[in-house]
């Protein structure tokens, strides 16, 4: 049961979205234009970065929701999210996305384990600054979404099916208009 | 030196939201909201507490001293206090609440799923709504967004009182969504 009273059956961050309509219009927007906005990092590498962060966190329902929409993206690959999220390494990614995960896993850790190593490495893979800006503020902001979410207990479905459908909605009609469907709750 | 180029002499967080302006944009409506709407049923000052001592246990300098001033201008300069709070809150003369609300925002601030059920009803039994709850625990997530931003990316932060002084008073009366306030920050708020 969720640490809060929010209405029942609803997903994930949707539940305290809900909730906090106030907060959600801003946070919507900010996923919007980190994750699905033009940017020189596709949509489902930006993904990709979401999702690993999120299984670094061992958030179940965040790195679920963003690890479909990442499969989606890349032609229904689930199977190399589940490997990239294991071992990003050896996985068949360019440099540049490892490169980029790596700044990603030591945002997760913290800020001030990025080193200018890790950000020399992704500048020799191709990565420009506004990919590197992008990548740090991608990773700090699901350490913030997986927080919300487990920090008040939401609950998460665990049939696949459904986060199969929400990587497609996510890709067809994005972020901004994520908790238009939902009941609006009555409260203080 | 920052990890990225960034515009010289711009602070702190300000040295990536001037960089990269589309994403300031719901940044700044986000943590004006959180920090200062009229939805919350903390004060504007309890909110800007637990956003500083989330980023004091986070060690983020600039965001601890930034949010810290405004904290202290929300309570007519009361810098002692916020120095309490950060060294060890539960001796601070802070409301039970209050202190019940920095446990959560602690556990938040080590991982979400830390948040217990005996936490959350600690809070309760000091008074604490669910709409307390639900902001403690997202201005705590919030700012280890914020404070990930700011030393993911190596921002230059002074170490000048006077400068995070000048800052609080500013987002403590016009807050965090006027424009124009990026720069030249250095120079006219060490004045």
């Amino acid at each position: 049961m969720a640490h809060i009273n929010l209405p029942e059956g609803i997903p994930g961050i949707l539940g305290p979205m809900a909730f906090s309509p106030e907060t959600a219009v801003p946070l919507n927007a900010l996923a919007e234009v980190l994750l699905r906005a033009p940017n020189s990092l596709s949509q489902g590498d930006r993904e990709m970065i979401a999702a690993y962060v999120s299984s670094q966190n061992d958030c179940f329902f965040c790195q679920s929701v963003h690890g479909a929409a990442a499969a989606h993206y890349w032609g229904d690959k689930e199977d190399l999210v589940r490997d990239l999220k294991r071992d990003f390494e050896s996985g068949p990614v360019s440099p540049k996305l490892k490169a980029l995960l790596a700044i990603a896993g030591k945002v997760q850790k913290g800020g001030k384990n990025v080193t200018a190593a890790d950000v020399e490495r992704a500048r020799k893979e191709g990565a420009t600054d506004k990919e590197i800006h992008d990548t740090v503020l991608i990773a700090a902001a699901f350490c913030m979404f997986n927080r919300y979410v487990d920090g008040l207990a939401t609950f998460a479905p665990t049939d696949p099916e459904r986060y199969r459908e929400s990587g497609k909605r996510i890709a067809a009609e994005g972020y901004i208009h994520s908790t238009d469907h939902l009941p609006k709750l009555a409260h203080g | 030196m920052a990890h990225i180029k960034l515009e010289e002499g711009v602070p702190g967080i300000r040295g990536p939201m001037v960089f990269s302006p589309e994403t300031t944009k719901p940044m700044r409506e986000f943590v004006d909201v959180l920090l200062r709407g009229p939805h919350s049923t903390l004060t504007a000052a309890e909110r800007e507490m637990i956003a500083t001592y989330v980023s004091s246990e986070n060690d983020c300098y600039y965001c601890q001293h930034s949010h810290g001033a405004a904290a202290a201008e929300h309570l007519n300069g009361n810098y002692e206090l916020i120095d309490q709070i950060k060294r060890d809150y539960a001796t601070a003369p802070v409301s039970e609440k209050l202190k019940a609300l920095f446990a959560v925002a602690k556990k938040v601030q080590t991982g979400g799923k830390n948040v217990t059920t005996a936490d959350v009803e600690a809070a309760r039994a000091k008074g604490a709504t669910d709409r307390d709850i639900h902001d403690t625990v997202l201005i705590a997530a919030a700012f280890c967004m914020f404070n990930r931003y700011v030393d993911g990316l190596a921002t230059w932060q002074p170490e000048d009182p006077e400068m995070y002084k000048t800052m609080g008073k500013r987002l403590a009366t016009t807050g965090y969504l006027t424009t124009g306030w990026e720069r030249p920050v250095a120079k006219a708020e060490a004045k």
